[in-house]
């Protein structure tokens, strides 16, 4: 199994570490030429997505990313990862791969001294580390979209078919529950 | 070590490979965010203009950085003076990103930095070699970047600062157990910082390069040289092209290794910024604050 990180900007050396930590295989996407390589999974991670989007784009990786993403490759995104997916963002007018059918607000708890910490349960993980760091949440989620995690009445985790999108960090923490689940997601 | 400490630290960890840069008013921030700035450094004059006017170089109007976070989605930092723990109150009193202590504005402290530990908003600082970046650290630092030689457009100190940085970080980590202790001594900073160098080879914050970054070339000659990200400063906003330079300058830094793509991103820049050599100038903004 070759899990790729998007690593145009942000923190994708943590993920790369928690994944080979778990025995998987990893490569980085920096540029188009990198999607030739063979992979199977995709990881989003933190960062600004302003950038992200960006660079996806001019970089020539979006078009193929956002097909494989459509045919049922496994992702996991994590906080600017989540806006990447998102179908809607409610408070800006740049848009990414569009996959995830939700809406979500950016720098939804306001700057970083909105940042915190929250220890809370996540369904089929349980209790567990949740960094938010000027995070985004997720205001509306489609029906068929299942709600993993809420925090302060505001949805911070979901899974929809081979997506699963969170506003926190997992690869910040010590606890590699949410990458082992990723890692057994079916193809 | 504070919960709050974590946070910040972490939010340097998410700017990483990412490109700060200077602006002076809100139309630049939007210029910089458009092409593809992980975070703006919001102040009045780039260091270039604060190096030409001479003078008293203080933090900037609140009102100006105000604009400026209102018309980006971005982190949005700001300038203190070195010392001036009343000018970084009022900087988290409107909710700054980051507060960068710099030795670009006049220090107000001769000998203390800023108690960094006090705030909840984190402290990005200079430093031009271990012991200074870990000295920061323990103020509560929660980011470092090169001091470089700002507003001059040459790159040679940022160069400078990141080898010794990284000499000193490699020679600590080949030492016996039993030598950190003096080490710690000769620093003048805690053990326990030398000894997570030790254990970790690098630093226990994310370290950005900063100073005299004028070029994709500079900025990707930084990175192959160790750097997590960079600062640029005058090197945009005093070029002919800036949303053309910023562009390249980030997508130089993600491709930090393509010689190919950096050849590309280098052609038809228009001009760039004039630059003073470093043994041209007579203030060597590096020497504040140690």
């Amino acid at each position: 199994m070759t899990v790729a990180v998007l690593a145009v900007q942000g923190a994708f050396e943590e993920h790369k570490k928690m994944l080979l930590g778990l025995g998987a295989k990893v490569i980085e996407l920096r540029k188009a030429e990198d999607l030739k390589k063979d992979f199977n999974r995709l990881v989003l991670p933190g960062g600004e997505s302003t950038v992200q989007g960006k660079l996806l784009r001019e970089l020539g990786m979006f078009e193929s990313l956002q097909k494989r993403i459509e045919e049922g490759m496994p992702v996991l995104a994590t906080c600017a990862g989540l806006i990447l997916l998102a179908k809607e963002i409610s408070n800006d007018a740049g848009r990414c791969f569009q996959t995830l059918p939700v809406t979500v607000k950016r720098n939804a708890y306001g700057r970083q001294l909105g940042s915190f910490f929250y220890e809370g349960e996540i369904k089929g993980i349980g209790q567990y580390p949740m960094e938010f760091i000027r995070a985004p949440y997720i205001e509306k989620a489609d029906e068929e979209v299942s709600v993993l995690a809420e925090v302060k009445g505001n949805i911070v985790a979901v899974q929809y078919k081979n997506q699963l999108a969170m506003s926190f960090h997992p690869e910040l923490t010590e606890d590699t529950r949410i990458h082992e689940q990723f890692l057994s997601m079916i193809d | 070590m504070s919960k709050q400490y974590e946070l910040n630290k972490e939010l340097a960890q998410m700017l990483k490979g990412g490109v700060i840069m200077d602006v002076t008013t809100p139309e630049q921030a939007e210029i910089a965010q458009n092409a593809g700035a992980c975070a703006v450094m919001a102040l009045e004059r780039i260091p270039a203009d604060i190096r030409a006017a001479g003078g008293v170089s203080r933090m900037s109007d609140p009102k100006m950085i105000r604009g400026i976070q209102e018309a980006v989605s971005i982190p949005v930092m700001a300038k203190c003076r070195i010392g001036h723990f009343v000018e970084a109150q009022i900087l988290e009193a409107i909710e700054i990103d980051y507060i960068d202590e710099s030795e670009v504005l006049s220090p107000a402290d001769d000998v203390y930095h800023i108690d960094k530990t006090q705030f909840k908003v984190p402290f990005v600082c200079g430093a031009k070699d271990l012991g200074e970046a870990l000295r920061r650290i323990n103020e509560g630092a929660s980011m470092i970047r090169t001091k470089g030689e700002p507003g001059t457009g040459d790159v040679v100190q940022a160069v400078r600062h990141m080898r010794m940085m990284n000499s000193a970080i490699a020679r600590i980590s080949s030492m016996r157990e039993d030598e950190l202790f003096n080490e710690a001594k000769e620093l003048c900073v805690p053990y326990e910082l030398v000894k997570y160098v030790h254990d970790n080879n690098r630093l226990p914050v994310v370290n950005f390069a900063a100073g005299g970054v004028a070029t994709p070339a500079d900025a990707a000659l930084m990175m192959q040289l160790g750097a997590e990200g960079v600062f640029v400063g005058s090197g945009i906003f005093k070029s002919g092209n800036p949303a053309k330079r910023a562009d390249a300058i980030v997508k130089a830094v993600t491709n930090y290794q393509d010689s190919a793509l950096i050849a590309d991103l280098s052609a038809d820049l228009g001009e760039a910024m004039v630059g003073i050599n470093e043994d041209e100038i007579e203030l060597l903004m590096a020497e504040r604050g140690k």
